[in-house]
């Protein structure tokens, strides 16, 4: 029997060269001659610009230039709408881009006005001090609440409201199910912002060759394909002039998928102008203001039961914060419209959102992206059923899943991707079992929680359900080589920013090829060896781009058995893969090197067969109809001081279905990165913006991560139910862990903290917080 | 996040370094450990003309048991320094127990005893520490030497008793009393980060056990070191037991402390914490001192 790779625990092949810090990464990419670039940003968050003054800043020491939106010309224009509307009727849509850098008016605070090209950063940054920008302060849009009010300040020229859309969907007949109901339930619910905070931040390198007349960008973005289409458009180039490499990157998380930022837009332009590298590494401060964030959404949503706990309908609007433009169109807020019905079968739903406009930095999706909404309040809506019937908090979440037999299992609405949202496969009930075994649920609450509240101690569980539509497409591709080494060589369009795509593509092509994990070699995110592709988000890289590997790998294996077969004069059924080798089975003496076979394959005289292809490569693409839906459940026991209202986690527990598992190390590592961000989301993080729309905590000191000592042992585990919806089987799971973290933490601090009418019904907490809402209980 | 240029000098003993100070003056930011100066260069909210680096300045940094069985610390003895040492355990355990508090190691390894006085955060401990343990600094400056008791160096938000041409040479930290008790008290959200609300407390018991002394001064809730004269008042001349601590945390948060909001704590949950805070200080100070009795 054949070594497997697909599904083993292997170690990452990219880690030693990360871990002994050899990788590239933006920032070690030097050029001769290189400039360094300083963007000019607004401290106003709302204001007319009046005018820029740079003439200061032109005679400090070592600028070269300074450009504003003036100096770009015809070049300045709104970015593209990356995400039209999806076919939804009655649908009121208002496009507002962001600008390459503002011209007339300021939207954000943060939004840059001017760039400064200096011989060195620190050159730049003393000119950027320099610029000057005068303005007339507009009062700014915050509360996501009043932005549609009528006295609220108008942000965007030509609406006559700060309405980004306005979408209702619907299943069944909500009304009819609320007539019917024996409860109905009401509650609001407030989801507020917080910032990716990935390790690496942004950053572009340009270098225009006028000789060659290329341009290659080396760029942290999650899409390097898609970057490098819209340059080539944007600045008259032929696709082929332009290179984008995404090389290694410091963590993406969505927020590096936006397109275009502004400094993607300005630098390219401004090297040509030049004819000099340029460098733009963006700080931390930056980082708050002009990268994109998400989750500021406040939910007023309705529950209708049967007294047995069934869920008949579900009615909720919500209002989503687009921030001050709306790139990504309704990406966000679908999601939150999808992802709240969950594991659940819901026959009546109706939903309602507007999206907003407001002063503050843009939203587009963030690890989860909408999908913590809706889990949120569709869980919470169950506990505070679950108490108000009766009913066990696990019972009647087993009382409305959707059961197997109902798989595909059609919501009928439209999901992010345009299609129908169908669920492709799932099982929900073992993995709520295995979960509420896992943390003991039937104990804790029936012996230990008993005994440590007789100690005085305040301990309480929380489990909660989430699923996570993943692996949407369009489509990847890739291309595999068997190089005359023996070496096999895959080259695919996405980018990658820390998943393992390194090992676990190399997995399922030595899984088809039967060659080491480590004779394989991955090359993601640079635009001239592959050409085509979309990029990483969605929790979609393995599941598009990793079938697309599949594919490319089964190719190459089938004309390796064909080649084989004549050179080895045996039937094709009669070989095998093996170590690097392809062999008869029954004889395994009689053997090619791959590598051998791929020389063989690529002759330097002679005549071949016509219509013969050179070398063992093949090239092939995978578009799935739809998204696979993952699901899972998480479990945690929390202990709470009430006097102080500090928290420890005692446990958690993770029990997850996406479906196939190529690499469950892999795996792990994203479930443990996004069960981190879900506690600092959760319990830690919170963008605080002042009613002028200025951030309070654009620093790590006043924006608090979740550290090391703050996420606790993760125990995981898994059910497996494939995806009939791609070859290997697999559903995303790059966002999983991150999604219900948030009514987990809710649920479980009731649980610990048990003071009757506390009800918790916002995220993120914080000590402070809590306090507050328990002391607002007290008469 | 890069600093505005500034000129640097790095002298090597204290006389160059005062002279240095008083002809540069406003000008002028002493630099020592730099885990609060540089990051504030870096966002531009600080730009000197001038940095003098005292990491150089060798008389700057000792560390030893003062006549009177306390100790003597030089300014720039760096706050790990504090934290690995037998002796500051021994003459000076409340100091001595206040250091894992501060920060994080790699931050304590650069940062320094002065450069913390100096910066007069009111969220740092180490100001309310010596405030607690009725320590002295020594000030140098190129016209002579003075000392002023802690609890007269700091007079406002980050505004100390330092002249603009004075540095901190020496903090003298007079050995425990006996019957005495401490306790270093302090909620962060996160391990390192600063406190929310903390206090230092030191009490001392007369030989029937009644309480002859104690010092409650909080961080975190004032423009500098808080005290809470009141609460102290309370304890006075009074044999402690529980009802006693809960009542003087009490008066500590409903007297003495104004706390106010930001966005990490409402003022009435800060309230809370002193009361809670205050409440195990007094409890742990007291128990220690009957030990020690
Ligand atoms: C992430 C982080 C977390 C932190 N958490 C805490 C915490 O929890 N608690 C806490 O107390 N601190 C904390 N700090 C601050 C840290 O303790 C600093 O080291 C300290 O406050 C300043 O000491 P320094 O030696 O680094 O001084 P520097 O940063 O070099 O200087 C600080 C100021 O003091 C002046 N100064 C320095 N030495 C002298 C002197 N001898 N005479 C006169 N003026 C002088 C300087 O000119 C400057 O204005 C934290 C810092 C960081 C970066």
């Amino acid at each position: 029997m054949s070594t497997r790779y697909f599904g083993q625990p292997i170690k990452r092949n990219e880690d030693p060269r990360l871990l002994v810090g050899q990788a590239t990464f933006t920032d070690d990419v030097h050029l001769p001659g290189m400039l360094h670039a300083a963007f000019v940003r607004s401290n106003y968050a709302h204001a007319t610009i009046k005018q820029i003054d740079t003439q200061a800043a032109r005679a400090m020491p070592g600028v070269v230039a300074i450009f504003t939106a003036e100096d770009l010309g015809d070049y300045w224009k709104p970015g593209p709408l990356l995400v039209p509307p999806p076919p939804v009727k009655h649908l009121v849509f208002n496009p507002r881009m962001q600008v390459p850098l503002a011209k007339h008016k300021i939207c954000h605070a943060g939004e840059a006005f001017a760039v400064v090209l200096a011989e060195t950063r620190y050159q730049a940054e003393d000119a950027a001090e320099q610029v000057f920008l005068e303005v007339e302060m507009l009062p700014a849009v915050v509360d996501i609440e009043t932005a549609l009010a009528p006295e609220a300040p108008l942000i965007h020229a030509g609406l006559a409201q700060n309405l980004n859309a306005h979408v209702v969907q619907e299943k069944g007949d909500y009304a009819r199910a609320r007539r019917q109901a024996d409860v109905v339930i009401e509650r609001k619910f407030y989801y507020d912002r917080g910032t990716a905070a990935a390790m690496e931040n942004r950053g572009i390198v340009v270098n225009w060759d006028r000789r060659d007349q290329e341009l290659t960008i080396w760029d942290t973005t999650q899409a390097p394909i898609a970057i490098r289409n819209g340059l080539a458009a944007m600045l008259g180039l032929s696709e082929q002039q332009v290179r984008v490499i995404a090389p290694f990157i410091g963590g993406g998380f969505g927020p590096k998928i936006m397109m275009f930022y502004p400094e993607e837009v300005v630098l390219p332009w401004a090297a040509i102008k030049l004819n000099r590298p340029i460098k733009w590494i963006e700080d931390r401060q930056e980082n708050f203001y002009a990268t994109t964030q998400e989750r500021g959404q406040v939910h007023s949503a309705e529950i209708a039961l049967t007294r047995k706990g069934k869920v008949l309908g579900i009615k909720d609007l919500f209002i989503h914060d687009a921030g001050a433009y709306a790139p990504y169109g309704l990406t966000v807020a679908l999601n939150s419209q999808c992802t709240l019905l969950g594991q659940y079968d819901v026959p009546n739903y109706y939903s309602e959102f507007h999206s907003v406009f407001t002063n503050k930095p843009i939203v587009t999706p963030y690890r989860g992206a909408g999908r913590q909404h809706g889990v949120f309040v569709m869980e919470r809506l169950l506990d505070v059923a679950a108490r108000e019937l009766g009913i066990d908090r696990v019972e009647i979440r087993k009382r409305n899943l959707i059961t197997p037999n109902k798989f595909p299992y059609n919501n009928e609405i439209i999901y992010q991707d345009f299609a129908p949202l169908v669920y492709d496969s799932g099982n929900y009930l073992p993995a709520l079992e295995r979960a509420a075994a896992m943390i003991d649920y039937d104990r804790f609450l029936r012996e230990e929680q008993p005994r440590l509240r007789a100690e005085g101690k305040r301990v309480g569980l929380g489990i909660v359900t989430y699923v996570e539509g993943t692996g949407i497409g369009p489509y990847e591709g890739a291309r595999v080589t068997v190089e005359a080494s023996g070496r096999v060589s895959v080259a695919t369009g996405i980018g990658t920013q820390g998943q393992g795509h390194y090992t676990s593509f190399a997995q399922i092509v030595a899984e088809q090829l039967g060659v080491d994990v480590r004779n394989v070699r991955v090359v993601t995110g640079d635009t001239a060896q592959f050409y085509w592709g979309a990029g990483t988000f969605a929790s979609r890289g393995a599941v598009v781009a990793g079938n697309a590997v599949h594919a490319a790998a089964v190719a190459v294996r089938n004309k390796i058995l064909k080649f084989a077969s004549e050179e080895l004069d045996a039937d094709e059924s009669e070989l095998e893969l093996v170590d690097g080798s392809v062999r008869i089975a029954d004889a395994p003496l009689r053997s090619i090197r791959l590598g051998e076979l791929a020389q063989r394959a690529n002759p330097l005289r002679g005549a071949v067969k016509p219509g013969t292809e050179p070398g063992l490569e093949a090239t092939d693409y995978f578009g799935p109809e739809r998204g696979a839906t993952a699901s899972g459940v998480h479990a945690m026991i929390v202990e709470v001081d009430p006097e102080t209202m500090m928290i420890e986690i005692k446990r958690y527990v993770v029990v997850h279905d996406c479906g196939s598992v190529i690499n469950p190390m892999i795996l792990e590592g994203q479930i443990h990165g996004g069960v981190a961000q879900g506690i600092g989301n959760a319990f830690y993080e919170q963008l605080v913006f002042d009613p002028n729309g200025q951030l309070m905590n654009a620093s790590f000191m006043d924006y608090l991560l979740p550290t090391s000592d703050t996420v606790p042992h993760i125990e995981t585990d898994h059910v497996e139910t494939p995806s009939p919806l791609n070859p290997l089987g697999i559903k995303g799971a790059g966002e999983a862990g991150a999604i219900p973290v948030g009514p987990l933490f809710a649920q479980a601090l009731e649980d610990a903290l048990n003071i009757p009418g506390l009800e918790i019904r916002e995220i993120p907490l914080s000590p402070s917080r809590l306090y507050e809402l328990v002391s607002q209980l007290e008469p | 996040m890069k600093p505005a240029p500034f000129r640097y000098v790095a002298p090597t003993t204290i006389n160059d370094a005062v002279r240095q100070i008083a002809e540069f003056g406003y000008d002028a930011k002493i630099l020592a450990g730099g885990q609060s100066l540089i990051p504030t260069m870096n966002f531009r909210l600080a730009q000197p003309q001038v940095l003098i680096d005292l990491n150089g300045v060798g008389e700057l940094a000792f560390l030893e048991t003062s006549p009177a069985g306390g100790l003597r610390i030089g300014a720039m003895t760096r706050q790990r320094t504090i934290e690995r040492s037998a002796l500051v355990a021994k003459n000076a355990p409340l100091l001595h127990a206040t250091m894992p508090h501060i920060a994080h190691v790699q931050i304590r390894n650069r940062g320094t005893v002065g450069g913390s006085l100096a910066h007069a955060d009111p969220a740092a401990e180490l100001p309310a520490v010596m405030v607690a343990l009725a320590a002295r600094f020594k000030l140098r400056s190129v016209r002579g030497e003075r000392w002023v008791p802690a609890d007269q160096f700091y007079l406002d938000l980050f505004t100390t008793a330092l002249e603009p041409d004075e540095l901190i040479f020496e903090i003298e930290v007079p050995p425990p009393p006996p019957r005495t008790g401490w306790s270093i008290q302090e909620l962060a959200r996160r391990r390192g980060d600063y406190a929310l609300v903390g206090l230092a407390a030191t009490v001392q018991l007369d030989e029937t056990g009644r309480c002859s002394n104690a010092r409650l001064i909080y961080l975190s809730v004032g423009a500098g070191p808080t005290p809470a004269p009141a609460a102290a008042a309370m304890l006075l001349g009074k044999t402690p037991d529980a009802a006693l601590t809960l009542e003087a945390a009490r008066a500590a948060a409903h007297q003495d402390i104004e706390p106010m909001a930001d966005i990490h704590a409402t003022a009435a949950y800060r309230r809370q914490l002193v009361a809670v805070l205050g409440q195990r200080a007094l409890r742990e100070a007291f128990a220690r001192a009957k030990e020690s009795s």
